[in-house]
């Protein structure tokens, strides 16, 4: 199909999100729909990046994901195996996953299964394991590895059987619509979607039959307590969304943001697989008591995907709550913000209406033309990893991408469509 | 010791800067100071000044960029207080008005009522983009800006006539466009003499005249001085003429301009000849040898006033230049001189015509220094000129200039008399009368103490509704020693007299000529942009949103800065990707 113009691209793939049609079905293996996720195989968030070229919590993470899998007895056996180039690595987006913070997604690790059924494809993203010392922030103490066991044998497994009895899964957009109204923007908050998620599933995991009672007990507890749950839905949910549009191969709409804490990635329409990268930027943000900005990791992880569909950060003004938590100063610069993104968005997304902004949508198609020609670019919200391995988040902010990935990938489509500079 | 200071990703006008940089220099202790936006023409600007400095290589086309050149360390700090105080002054005062400003295309189309004219003021590096967004808008352009290729230009204003808009500039310092003042403009009444013009002071001299004698300009329209180029072929020029003819209201079409290549004066005049209505033309510089039934050719910028009146009035053309009264000054043998310091453009080259007629000297062609006219005893300047503007006002807002060439003609003994335009109204000096004041006076008291007499001659380029206000400027003038002439034409031969020449007026016959049929229909969008008040999307100095305001038009303010940081490439890139049109992707 040809297009005449950039702006006629970028069309076919605003429709191609609007028209997107996600839902949550399963929760199963990573291996098991990851065929590349063989032995001391490594999902990493971001682009492609180097063991040695990791920051210290991604790798701890990888350490964690090593003694989870039991492919080494312990850390100095499991450093020495990364060191020693015996782990292969592959950026989660590169087999239709995404991942938090460091994104290190191991084999056997439980991943949710989002379809998106207008265009047929799948997305991949591991569960949230909850707050403070967590694997995605670079833990792997027994505790946090005895966690993923649970999540593996219990958590996994029960959300499977509870998604199966829903005729085709679970509709994302309708738990989205109504998560905003209440408050979230789905990447600093999603207490609401995640109650909403947890009030469809909890009357179908207390009338599974073939799970023992305390089993049933502890997952429930356990989504009752993990109020960012619902965020790694909304990941898995983006990638699907975002990987459908990639269909379109044109236009400047960006359809992937992520970082690695190396450097930051995206890509455009236009450019298919190919990543423009620039060395990532520092969040800023306010600071768990005791830490400050000296101890913050770099820009991390792929949960900027909600930000490219036009939630997180560029939805600031849908969440009050947090408007002062990032770092702003409240709710009449988070309506600033989400104004000035509109500048370097195409449209507006009318499955995801905002209340607090008059009853706009998100805004939906992030413009890469437009990106560098104002000089405004996306606003990220993030959680903020220590900078050494273990002591998990620190605290939460905002972040930018690197404008020189926007202008490298708009050089590129133009030297593409012919133009010589 | 130099000093640099670089606030990053703060856009300001150049005027801003420039007028900063003045206010700059006035702290004591300070060398010299130099404030700019960090583009690669202003560091070049910096090192020639000699500014340069290491840190300045680190600028980027959005910062601002401060050099100081000071013995005294501390002095950094206080220009680094002043710079902010300025500069926060201008931002708070944009916050009061804000709600009404767009920084991009998109913001300023929603903002605006029906738009139909871009006025673009910004760098001229990035002007022809601007305009071409404008006409992709389907805008008319009004561009103030200068340093735009003439290539562009051409394209610019053959996309605009396709179209069926018009380009007014580049370069293009004044218009009226139905009673509404752009950029450097005087606030004059309204009625029924139109006028085409390609330079800004020339249409303000003009038009002022007009005023004075009751008379009124709806539309004065500006082409840009390059406009009768060959490349460009008056493609504005003769738009606005069929418009201006199709337009019942006018009664006399003006058109001024410096001579044009020969080939497009043919095609022009060709145009004119198929024009019912009666037209003045005023080719400056050429000495015009006959008239046509219809197309009186004027031989200066009063005259073409005048006699537009007169059309205008239904008289017969009658045009008697004078001199001013009282000018029986007695000169010592030596004074011989006559020394012209303009901020006019138009005028200066009006004044060295006359100049040059009255004495035939030798002329020296060296057009450099902005000097229009060089010979042993007399010298007219254009202190506009980019020579004097190089980083620096122009010398309608800033004195300076001015100020030290008046004080260095003095000390040549074989300066008789001194002649000053000082063009008032919008986008001019507050006050430059009082600027200028204090020095006359002075050089006229050290003159008088050498024993020997000195004239000043001084004119006033302006109208009662002028905010400055036309006779509080000639009264300070007079005040201070100067004689006012009414028009530059009478200045330059009051000036000639005064030294014993005299100027002939050409004694024109009536000549008959064949011209061909010509289509003088125009586009319904550009009548109708004469037609009313227009309404405006003013893309760079907001003072020129003010003035369109203030005469009761809509106008949006644009609070334009360069794309993609001003990187070139990238714009490239930018315009590449929004027009393309393969067909292939």
């Amino acid at each position: 199909m040809g297009y005449r113009t950039i702006n006629e691209a970028n069309e076919a793939v605003i429709q191609k999100i609007i028209a997107a049609a996600p839902f949550l079905t399963d929760v199963v293996p990573a291996k098991s729909v990851i065929p590349e996720l063989e032995d001391c195989v490594l999902l990493h968030a971001g682009p492609p990046i180097k063991y040695e070229n990791m920051t210290d919590p991604m790798q701890g993470s990888c350490v964690g994901a090593i003694l989870f899998e039991g492919w080494a007895e312990d850390e100095k056996s499991a450093r020495e195996l990364l060191e020693n180039d015996k782990v292969k690595f592959i950026p989660c987006h590169h087999v239709n996953a995404v991942g938090p913070m460091g994104g290190i997604t191991s084999p056997n690790m439980p991943v949710l299964v989002v379809i998106n059924k207008e265009s047929g494809n799948e997305a991949y993203c591991q569960m949230n394991e909850g707050i403070g010392a967590v694997l995605r922030f670079g833990a792997y103490n027994e505790q946090v590895i005895n966690r993923l066991h649970w999540m593996k044998d219990v958590l996994g497994p029960v959300l499977s059987k509870a998604l199966k009895t829903f005729d085709g899964g679970l509709n994302v957009n309708v738990l989205i619509a109504k998560a905003i109204a209440m408050g979230d923007e789905f990447h600093q908050r999603n207490i609401a979607a995640s109650l909403a998620f947890l009030k469809e599933l909890s009357p179908v995991i207390a009338s599974l039959e073939d799970v023992e009672k305390e089993q049933r007990t502890e997952v429930i507890q356990f989504l009752a307590d993990t109020d960012q749950f619902f965020l790694n839905i909304a990941m898995a949910t983006g990638k699907a969304m975002m990987d459908a549009a990639r269909t379109i191969e044109h236009g400047t709409v960006v359809t992937a943001m992520c970082r690695n804490g190396e450097n930051f990635g995206i890509r455009i329409a236009g450019m298919g697989d190919e990543w423009f990268t620039a060395p990532v930027n520092t969040p800023q943000g306010l600071y768990f008591t005791g830490y400050t900005a000296e101890d913050a990791n770099t820009d991390i992880g792929d949960s900027a995907i909600t930000e490219t569909i036009g939630v997180g950060g560029m939805a600031m003004i849908a969440a009050p709550a947090v408007t002062r938590f990032v770092g702003t100063g409240g709710f009449n610069d988070a309506l600033e913000i989400s104004n000035q993104m509109t500048e370097i968005c195409i449209s507006e997304n009318p499955n995801f209406v905002i209340p607090t902004w008059d009853f706009k949508g998100a805004c939906l198609g992030i413009d890469a033309r437009k990106v560098v020609e104002t000089g405004i670019t996306p606003v990220i919200n993030t959680g903020i990893a220590h900078k050494i391995a273990g002591y998990g988040q620190i605290g939460a902010g905002t972040v930018h991408p690197p404008i020189e990935c926007f202008e490298k990938a708009i050089t590129a489509y133009a030297e593409k469509l012919g133009f010589k500079g | 010791m130099l000093y640099t200071i670089i606030k990053e990703n703060t856009y300001k006008d150049s005027i801003v800067l420039m007028l900063l940089s003045n206010k700059l220099s006035a702290i004591d202790g300070v060398n010299k100071v130099s404030i700019m936006m960090g583009t690669p023409a202003n560091k070049d600007i910096f090192k020639s000044s000699g500014l340069g400095t290491d840190e300045l290589e680190k600028a980027k086309p959005n910062d601002i960029v401060i050099v100081v050149d000071t013995d005294q360390e501390e002095k950094v700090d206080e220009v680094k207080e002043e710079v902010e105080v300025a500069l926060k002054g201008e931002s708070e005062s944009q916050n009061t008005s804000k709600g009404q400003e767009a920084h991009n295309w998109k913001r300023a189309m929603e903002l605006a009522n029906n738009p139909n004219l871009a006025l673009i003021s910004i760098p001229g590096q990035y002007a022809a983009m601007e305009a071409e967004n404008a006409l992709n808008e389907g805008l008319h352009v009004f561009m103030f800006s200068d340093n735009v290729s003439k290539e562009d230009e051409a394209k610019l204003k053959q996309k605009a006539h396709e179209k069926g808009l018009l380009v007014m500039g580049p370069d293009c310092g004044t218009a009226l466009i139905h009673g509404v003042p752009l950029a450097f403009t005087n606030n004059v009444n309204e009625g029924d003499i139109g006028i085409v013009g390609a330079s800004g002071t020339g249409i303000q001299e003009v038009t002022t005249i007009i005023d004075r004698y009751g008379k009124g300009v709806t539309n004065a329209l500006g082409t840009g001085g390059r406009d009768l180029s060959t490349e460009v072929g008056a493609i504005t020029m003769l738009d606005s003429i069929k418009a201006l003819n199709q337009d019942p209201k006018v009664k006399v079409i003006t058109v001024i301009s410096k001579p044009p290549a020969e080939e497009v004066q043919r095609k022009v005049l060709n145009v004119l000849r198929n024009i019912e209505k009666p037209v003045v033309t005023l080719f400056l510089g050429d000495k015009p040898s006959y008239q046509e039934e219809n197309i009186y050719h004027a031989y200066t910028l009063e005259e073409a006033a005048v006699v537009s009146v007169q059309l205008s009035n239904g008289d017969k053309p009658n045009f008697e230049p004078t001199t001013a009264e009282n000018v029986n000054v007695l000169l010592k043998d030596s004074q011989v001189g006559i020394k012209g310091y303009y901020s006019g453009g138009t005028l200066a080259t009006e004044a060295a015509m006359l100049v040059k007629d009255a004495f035939k000297d030798e002329i020296s062609e060296e057009k450099k220094d902005g000097y229009i006219l060089k010979t042993k005893n007399h010298e007219i300047i254009d202190l506009g000129d980019d020579v004097y503007t190089q980083g620096k006002p122009h010398p309608m807002i800033d004195p300076v200039n001015r100020i030290e060439m008046i004080e260095k003609s003095v000390k040549d003994p074989k300066t008789a008399v001194i002649m000053i335009d000082n063009v008032i109204g919008n986008g001019g000096h507050d006050d430059m009368a009082s600027a200028l004041a204090p020095t006359i006076k002075r050089i006229l008291d050290s003159a008088r103490q050498e024993g020997r007499k000195l004239v000043v001659l001084a004119t006033v380029v302006g109208t009662a509704q002028d905010f400055q206000g036309y006779e509080k400027q000639i009264d300070i003038l007079k005040e201070s020693g100067a004689m006012i002439c009414k028009t530059n034409d009478q200045m330059v031969r009051t000036a000639i007299q005064l030294v014993g020449g005299k100027v002939e007026q050409p004694i024109l016959d009536v000549q008959k000529f064949e011209y061909t049929q010509e289509d003088l229909v125009v586009d319904e969008k550009i009548m109708s942009l004469i037609n009313m008040k227009p309404s405006v999307i003013n893309i760079g100095l907001k003072s020129f949103t003010e003035a369109v305001q203030n005469s009761g038009s809509e106008c949006v303010q644009f609070n334009w800065r360069p794309i993609a940081g001003g990187d070139e490439k990238l714009m490239k890139v930018l315009q590449f990707l929004n027009y393309y049109e393969g067909g292939t992707i």
